[in-house]
């Protein structure tokens, strides 16, 4: 009977991709770009300011809202954030990975794995409030700031408005931190596969033909890293534009892009606006992916 | 007098415990065609990478043209390598692949393009440029990678196992190219392999490796004709090994010899032996049918066996396959014998 079955499947290899295929694209058609469409259509209505009801009709006047300074602002805030945030976490990643792909001893390379993805195992909520801890006014770092005597310089660069605030665990320095601590592993993993696959012969060749290793970082190795940079990139910057939970924890007054849809969705009700806000990373992605695929990130794939 | 390209003194090698290479005395000599020959683990490879600087000798000097790089990075060394496995760089297309070399010592482009060029011609790829390594035969990257080692004008070429991804026709084209394209540029080559043919056959001069030591370093004839040890003999080409009580009844004396299957005649039980000849009787127990040859195992009389092989010149797979059970007499030259140690 079984057999029977299996050789009815055998016999209809399209019959058999429908049925693997159906779940998946009912759920990514359904649940995935619905919601999406939803998010759309929602954007184009608008919010009456005297009844404080959503009126359903076709209008770009919560677009147009969007524009208002204040709003600009919130964006251009958000997106040099997670540009800093990517940017750093590549930085940190680079020679960690470099180091698990190249070096390491298979020992210390699955030691290095499961450091790297630990992290991920714990609710992301709890790590944030950990750091919470650790960047408070009586946390470590100022307490090692005190034990050293920079103490003075601590105060003096959170007197500074643009990265300060009150304390470490409330500013941009401090939403920075948390950012990168959160996002790293992302950075790490696909820049590590990437070089991964490099062959050693290839930077053998590269020396061996009159490169420096830093002619070869640049010419061969980080050519080849590029789209596993880019993947990594790609996780930090749509993670950072998104995110809510720390700039409520760890932000000043100032507003970041989650945050503005947490706020107007949730204490306000102004679906469309927070909506209109949502496409605001949604657009910034699509134009990173293209910039990126520009650059040939995606040539490999 | 010529000069040595490369000389190796007391070049040890060593992996931990493993002595990939065992203190190694070696002369290559200018514009020579060398080949390092043994089997994988011999510290042939290990040997040709200290040449170009991936490996360090942990004692003993390399001398390059009378300077010693024994602690140079390969960057500072005037050599270029042939990898195994090609190692063009995927992202670039062939003319950035072979003008590589140029780029990275900022040759101006005009100069680089039209030395990228000739070098695209001397490898028979000229309008390949343009094209990824992906987009390549294996045959074309090989000579993509012969191409980007040779266009900076090394000292020394090093080639590492560069035709043991090919088949067996494209292996022995490349070989005669090879050849040719060696005597075109007057540069030495230094040819790591496993494949004795090879080695006999494009060879100026061999080293047999074993064990991280050099057996032997000869020319091809030397080699095959001569070969100082049980090693050598079995590892170029094969080779009848006979020692002790075989060999007293064979020479009269029981030191090893080495005789090569093909220097063996097989001749009637009677026929005479000459003054310059070696002889023994036997009975053939086997016969192989090779096309182009015929291989027969004899047994001796009083015990041991020999192989022989004779060119099927007259003779088709019918008749070889009558000669078994056959008494037969075989017979060589005395200067065919090479006592060998070990």
């Amino acid at each position: 009977m079984l057999n029977r079955i299996s050789t009815y499947f055998y016999l209809r290899p399209r019959l058999v991709l429908l049925l693997f295929l159906v779940p998946p694209l009912v759920w990514f058609l359904v649940v995935y770009i619905g919601a999406l469409i939803t998010l759309l259509i929602n954007s184009f209505f608008y919010l009456d300011g005297f009844t404080g009801q959503v009126v359903r009709e076709f209008t770009l006047q919560t677009y147009a809202k969007l524009l208002l300074p204040t709003n600009l602002q919130i964006f251009f805030r958000t997106a040099f954030m997670a540009v800093l945030v990517t940017i750093a976490c590549m930085i940190i990643a680079f020679p960690l990975s470099y180091y698990m792909a190249r070096f390491a001893a298979p020992r210390m390379k699955g030691l290095l794995y499961l450091a790297v993805t630990l992290p991920l195992w714990t609710s992301y909520v709890v790590r944030v409030y950990s750091w919470k801890l650790i960047l408070a006014q009586e946390g470590i770092i100022s307490w090692f700031a005190r034990l050293v005597h920079l103490d003075g310089v601590l105060q003096w660069y959170l007197s500074n408005d643009a990265v300060g605030g009150p304390s470490l665990s409330v500013s941009p320095t401090g939403i920075f931190l948390v950012f990168v601590y959160i996002w790293l592993p992302y950075m790490i993993i696909p820049i590590q596969t990437a070089l991964e696959r490099v062959p050693k012969s290839l930077i053998e060749a590269s020396g061996d033909l009159g490169a420096t290793p830093a002619q070869t970082f640049r010419t061969v190795l980080l050519p080849l890293a590029f789209p596993g940079v880019v993947a990594g990139s790609i996780f930090t910057f749509s993670l950072t534009l998104g995110d809510f939970i720390v700039p409520q924890l760890f932000g000043t007054s100032s507003f970041y892009i989650g945050k503005a849809v947490l706020t107007y969705q949730g204490t306000s009700g102004n679906i469309p606006l927070a909506a209109a806000f949502t496409m605001g990373p949604i657009v910034i992605m699509i134009a990173y992916l293209l910039i990126a695929r520009k650059l040939g990130a995606f040539d490999a794939l | 007098m010529t000069e040595s390209a490369i000389l190796f003194k007391n070049v040890s090698r060593h992996f931990g415990e493993v002595k990939a290479v065992d203190d190694i005395e070696l002369e290559i000599k200018d514009g020579e065609f060398f080949s390092m020959l043994g089997p994988s683990g011999s510290g042939k490879t290990t040997c040709l990478r200290m040449i170009a600087g991936f490996d360090r000798p942990t004692s003993g000097q390399i001398i390059l043209y009378g300077q010693d790089v024994s602690n140079l990075p390969p960057y500072e060394r005037p050599v270029n390598t042939v990898f195994q496995d090609y190692a063009l760089f995927p992202h670039m297309t062939i003319d950035e692949n072979i003008g590589y070399g140029l780029m990275i010592k900022s040759v101006a482009k005009a100069e680089r393009v039209k030395r990228v060029d000739e070098m695209l011609d001397l490898v028979r790829l000229r309008g390949f440029g343009y094209r990824k390594p992906s987009q390549l035969s294996g045959g074309q990257r090989q000579r993509v990678a012969l191409a980007r080692a040779l266009i900076n004008h090394p000292k020394v070429l090093l080639l590492d196992e560069p035709l043991g991804a090919l088949d067996l026709k494209l292996r022995q084209q490349m070989q005669v190219e090879l050849k040719n394209i060696q005597r075109e540029v007057g540069i030495t080559f230094i040819f790591v392999t496993h494949d004795q043919e090879e080695a006999l056959t494009m060879s100026d001069r061999i080293a047999v490796f074993s064990e991280g030591k050099v057996e032997q370093v000869g020319t091809p004839s030397d080699v095959y004709e001569h070969p100082s040890s049980s090693f050598v003999a079995g590892f170029v080409g094969t080779s009848n090994l006979v020692s002790g009580e075989v060999a007293e009844r064979i020479t009269g004396s029981p030191r090893r010899f080495s005789v090569r299957p093909e220097k063996i005649r097989l001749a009637e039980p009677r026929d005479e032996i000459e003054s310059d000849m070696f002889s023994i009787d036997g009975r053939v127990r086997d016969v192989v049918y090779l096309g182009l040859y015929t291989r027969y195992l004899v047994e001796l009389d009083g015990g041991g066996d020999l192989v022989v092989v004779e060119q099927n010149l007259k003779t088709t797979s019918m008749d070889v396959t009558k000669a078994k059970g056959r008494n037969v007499r075989l017979l060589w030259k005395r200067e065919h014998v090479s006592y060998v140690e070990g």
